[in-house]
């Protein structure tokens, strides 16, 4: 058991250092104009080559490729010196002056405001994660209990409605059911004197939670539809290979209810593989769920990621992607560990 | 069929409808070895919902081919702007009317022209894409489960890094890396897609390698390659062909989502997802939205359903995704 949680420990740290390699590769070896592109852009339209060269050096992006990756692993020497680095806008103080206290890698600056990465993504997380939750509470939710509903009287109109309404919203596009949902909710109902669906944008939670909520239902809801279709096959699927087992037949025989037989006799035995996709789904969308927070304007990691990406910005690019890929590096931990402690068979592997 | 021996047909009800009347003898003559691929067929044939939505493919192929009937039908070619006649007078897009039939977008084009010359995008880049995916994916997969030893080891780890990479992530960075196009968008699909193919392969073959025919063909002398191709590659074509099925609307999605993001097919080329992304905002022209909207919408679950259909009709036995 030990030995297998190590292994699958070692396998994450493996992606982690392939993933990160790959996107710092990516941009500065297969691509060659991108850090040109990124300095002549700061540098604006009239610039001579030595300018170009000083916002280069600044940027780091003259020091060797080696050099590079080893201070974006692990900081920059002078970083705590603000001469020597990116110069930081007045009033943000980046992550990196807390060294004393917390030794996370410092992702360095945005090449276009300065800001630092660790700043940006430390804001844009509590986005991503309140999207994330409230709309895995949701599909959760819809995809058990019509996952269920179908299971307990297959081939029911009921099971056939359930199953159309998850293949419907299963082919549905992420955005097209987000926008689709902003022209009936918001732009017809507001046209009609009903306000109560925004457009766009985020209110923490801490700044009025009722607020917080109004932001986030169609959000919330968008990305729970198109996931749970998923989940109600799955449940479904699951529930009925259980439903026919003995010691199913055994609790009903000994007449116990059918509420009872179905919840703690059934669906307990039938939530492993439900549980396994639920991690890999959350941990897939704390890195960020860049349809959904584009299409409604939420300020979280996919929403940095994509004008980061249109910016040619490539800390904050390679920040969101390493929180992205860690967050799945530990989902798929945690489901092996969940997985091991239920199923011997896995534990013996 | 060069897929498997002929199956033989033996059971009357299965020889087709109308064989328990005739005499014993002309039953006897109707019986007839059908390969699984013939018995497929028949199955999917009977399948009400996968056959409509092979109808409804077929024609928003047709729509893809002729698209430039369209054109020609309503003079209007998918990227002029119409200022004079497309646009209101306060440059608003027009509403669907006789000239344009599905309204005009915020440029003044015509939609409907433009939605069919979106098809072309979206069927080639969902077929392309699909290919490629998969046959990257046998590739690694069959190499992975036949050699086995270090080169599955490594093969499987790969296959596990891959699949742990927050593919939408990697997709929009590689896509601004190469200057958007329908061929990077192609590229990057097939790229980040194919490790699933290749562990579905991978565990069909790890079952295969072990059989009788396999060992038969390795005492005969079979080098690892003909054993691959010719022995195992035919007994697990079946799987690869339903997941290709199931891909093409994945790969749909993919190119019309980075298109929206604006990562991918560049303007003005006509393509759903840039439509898509262009009426964002424009709610009050809802049919700029809603049109394309509903073309991609239809053609994913035609195609989801029709898959479903060809799962179900390799393997009854499975259970189906939708049914």
């Amino acid at each position: 058991m030990l030995r297998f949680l190590i292994r699958r420990f070692l396998l994450g740290l493996l992606v982690l250092w392939l993933v990160s390699m790959g996107v710092f590769f990516m941009f500065f070896k297969l691509h060659s104009s991108g850090p040109d592109a990124v300095a002549s852009r700061i540098c604006g339209k009239q610039c001579s080559a030595q300018q170009l060269n000083a916002v280069k050096d600044r940027l780091n992006l003259n020091a060797p490729l080696a050099n590079q990756y080893w201070y974006f692993l692990f900081g920059y020497p002078g970083k705590d010196d603000p001469s020597a680095s990116v110069p930081r806008n007045k009033g943000v103080v980046p992550f990196g002056d807390h060294e004393d206290f917390f030794h996370a890698p410092d992702l360095g600056y945005s090449y276009i405001n300065s800001q630092s990465v660790n700043e940006i993504l430390k804001d844009a997380f509590p986005v991503t994660l309140s999207l994330s939750i409230g709309a895995a509470v949701l599909w959760l939710f819809l995809g058990l209990s019509s996952g269920i509903l179908s299971a307990i009287r297959p081939r029911s109109l009921m099971d056939r409605f359930f199953t159309f309404l998850a293949l419907f919203f299963y082919s549905m596009p992420t955005f097209v059911l987000g926008l689709m949902l902003l022209l009936l909710l918001f732009y017809e109902f507001t046209i009609h004197g009903i306000t109560f669906f925004p457009a766009q944008g985020y209110v923490p939670f801490t700044q009025d939670p009722y607020q917080w909520a109004r932001h986030l239902l169609l959000p919330w809801f968008t990305l729970a539809a198109v996931t749970a279709a998923a989940y109600t096959r799955l449940t479904r699927g699951s529930m009925l290979d259980v439903m026919g087992e003995d010691y199913i037949r055994t609790a009903r025989a000994k007449g116990l209810a059918e509420r009872r037989v179905v919840f703690r006799h059934g669906l307990r035995a039938a939530l492993t593989p439900i549980v396994t996709q639920f991690g890999i789904d959350v941990g897939t969308l704390l890195g960020g769920a860049i349809i959904t927070e584009t299409v409604f304007g939420l300020p979280g990691l996919g929403f940095q990621a994509i004008r980061a990406v249109n910016a040619n910005d490539l800390p904050i690019i390679i920040g969101v992607v390493i929180i992205a890929t860690t967050a799945i590096v530990i989902a798929n931990l945690l489901v092996d560990v969940f997985y091991a402690v239920l199923d011997p068979r896995v534990r013996l592997n | 069929m060069s897929v498997g021996d002929p199956e033989i047909v033996v059971s009357a009800a299965a020889a087709g409808p109308g064989t328990l009347d005739t005499a014993p003898e002309t039953a006897a003559a109707k019986i007839q070895g059908r390969s699984p691929w013939k018995l497929a067929f028949e199955r999917l044939r009977r399948d009400r919902a996968a056959v409509l939505c092979a109808v409804v493919i077929v024609l928003i192929v047709l729509m893809a081919i002729f698209a430039p009937v369209f054109q020609a039908i309503t003079g209007h070619p998918p990227n002029q702007q119409y200022f004079d006649t497309g646009l209101t007078l306060d440059g608003q897009p027009k509403a669907p009317n006789s000239t344009f039939w599905l309204g005009t977008d915020d440029l003044g084009r015509d939609v409907l022209v433009r939605i069919a010359y979106g098809a072309r995008v979206s069927l080639i880049v969902g077929v392309v894409a699909t290919f490629l995916t998969v046959t990257i994916g046998t590739v690694v997969g069959l190499a992975a489960g036949y050699f086995g030893k270090i080169v599955d080891t490594v093969l499987a780890r790969l296959i596990d890094v891959m699949l742990s990479i927050p593919f939408l992530l990697f997709a929009i960075s590689l896509t601004s890396i190469y200057q958007a196009g329908l061929k990077v968008v192609i590229f990057v699909l097939a790229i980040f897609s194919w490790s699933s193919v290749a562990r579905i392969v991978r565990g069909q073959v790890l079952s295969i390698r072990e059989r009788e025919y396999v060992e038969a063909a390795r005492a005969m002398g079979a080098g690892s390659w003909r054993i691959m191709i010719i022995d195992i590659l035919p007994n697990v074509i079946a799987p690869i062909i339903v997941y290709t099925t199931l891909l093409i609307p994945v790969s749909i999605v993919g190119e019309a989502t980075l298109s929206f993001l604006g990562v991918g097919v560049q303007p003005p080329t006509a393509d759903w997802g840039q439509m898509i992304a262009d009426a964002q905002g424009n709610y009050h022209a809802w049919w700029f939205l809603v049109f394309p909207s509903l073309a991609l919408l239809a053609t994913t679950l035609a195609f989801n359903i029709f898959g479903d259909g060809v799962r179900d009709a390799f393997d009854p036995r499975s259970d189906r995704m939708f049914n």
